[in-house]
């Protein structure tokens, strides 16, 4: 099994920066070689001070899996978070990165995938979503779907266009979103947190019937979101969480 | 390799070292594979295999009526964040293996959850103090997303073997990989060798 491999410290250089929202950020870094990986799994950043002192932290890959030696990750910045205020206020394309990866297995799609899924994501937690959705997308895996999306604000909607557009062109893909605070009055979608109502009524819209979810985002929204499925009849093992942050 | 212009912010000051690529977290972080499991402490038990024989079981009451053991102790996430000076109460492994009257085999352990997390530890990691079932954290019970009623806990290993929602340690001859190393983690994890994956 790759994964199975040992994964050394490597070096990325950073070829494209792009500001995606107020607070995120999106890298795509070009690693020495080998850009295979599962859509939903992460690599370990490390960043060294010159006396030495070291930080790490892991991101979810964004970009699909592909024949190519490119990913995409986003970073949200976080309130004196050191790893994510040095992405965002020093890091420059041609600057090179230490990076370890890809890693985890459980919060993973394949295109093998056949059957109905929910996607939940919750603001960043949209990184990990969006790989899977792009790598379904490209394989033209047509598998039943619903993404539902929540955000504090307009801004925070990540990949809007890109989003509109895959389920513009693929029928099998419905997109929800929601914005908990401060829509503007040309809003015309949701604008409370996601409730079970609010899944339920997804699903009788969209006609899908759950056989497999996958949630991100922050650890309370996950807990909530994977309490609702419980409730709404989804079995434990059918449930995919991956908790971004306390 | 040095990142020009990142000096860090090092939020705390640790009263003690931090294992290697670890950061301080001052707050408790929540981390699972799967839901968090709805236990009904009424019917709930804990077991422990040996040969395919179940060698012991007890029930929320039993467990409660053993000795209770007390831990201190820092607290270390592969996911990179460390918690320092936790407070943990629960039973003794060694308490559990007297009370079934068991001589504590040699090999390795895999742990049983519910929602079918499984993990694999030494069987010695387990002994001699450092391997509880903890169901108290900082003199509360402990919260079912932190493992309530009752998770494994066993320190000086990165979290992840500390095992939520524990229901059975079943004793083996040869070592096994659990839910993550199956995945690519590592086999043993400690966390000041910084074995985080395969090979670390």
């Amino acid at each position: 099994m790759p994964s199975q491999r040992e994964k050394p410290w490597r070096v990325a250089t950073v070829t494209a920066v792009k500001i995606a929202s107020t607070r995120v950020k999106l890298f795509t870094l070009e690693l020495p070689s080998g850009g295979n990986f599962k859509a939903g799994q992460h690599y370990d950043v490390r960043l060294t001070a010159p006396d030495g002192y070291q930080a790490q932290r892991s991101y979810s890959l964004a970009s699909s899996p592909g024949d190519t030696n490119l990913i995409e990750i986003a970073i949200e910045l976080i309130d004196n978070g050191e790893v994510s205020s040095y992405f965002h206020d020093s890091v420059e394309p041609g600057q090179r990165i230490e990076i370890r990866g890809p890693i985890g297995g459980h919060f993973t799609w394949k295109p093998s995938h056949t059957k109905s899924s929910i996607f939940i994501a919750g603001g960043s937690g949209i990184a990990p979503i969006i790989s899977m959705l792009r790598h379904r997308y490209a394989v033209k895996n047509n598998s039943p779907a619903v993404l539902l999306f929540s955000v504090r604000t307009e801004d925070d909607i990540l990949y809007r266009e890109e989003l509109e557009s895959m389920s513009d062109n693929d029928p099998s893909l419905q997109v929800i979103t929601t914005i908990t605070r401060g829509a503007s009055k040309d809003w015309i979608g949701n604008t409370r947190r996601i409730d079970r109502n609010m899944i339920d009524s997804a699903l009788v819209n969209t006609g899908v019937t759950p056989e497999s979810a996958y949630v991100c985002g922050g650890s309370g929204f996950v807990e909530s979101m994977a309490n609702t499925l419980l409730d709404i009849g989804l079995d434990f093992k059918q449930i995919h969480i991956e908790r971004f942050g306390p | 390799m040095i990142n020009d212009n990142f000096f860090g912010r090092r939020r705390s000051t640790p009263t003690r070292p931090v294992p290697p690529g670890q950061y301080l977290e001052d707050g408790f972080p929540v981390l699972s594979a799967g839901p968090t499991p709805r236990v009904d402490i009424s019917t709930w038990d804990f077991s422990i295999e040996i040969a395919g024989e179940i060698a012991g079981t007890w029930s929320w009451k039993s467990l409660n009526s053993l000795e209770q053991t007390d831990m201190h102790t820092d607290i270390h996430c592969v996911t990179k964040w460390s918690k320092q000076d936790t407070n943990w109460r629960g039973v003794a492994i060694d308490t559990l293996l007297a009370d079934a009257q068991i001589s504590p085999p040699d090999g390795y352990v895999m742990a049983y959850c519910d929602g079918g997390y499984t993990t694999n530890v030494p069987a010695k990691d387990l002994m001699d103090g450092k391997g509880i079932l903890a169901h108290t954290y900082e003199n509360e019970p402990l919260p079912a997303e932190h493992g309530g009623p009752v998770r494994l806990f066993i320190p000086h290993l990165y979290l992840w073997k500390s095992a939520k929602w524990i229901r059975r340690l079943r004793f083996m001859e040869k070592d096994e990989p659990g839910f993550w190393e199956g995945y690519g983690y590592h086999m043993y994890g400690d966390p000041w060798l910084e074995q985080r994956y395969t090979g670390d």
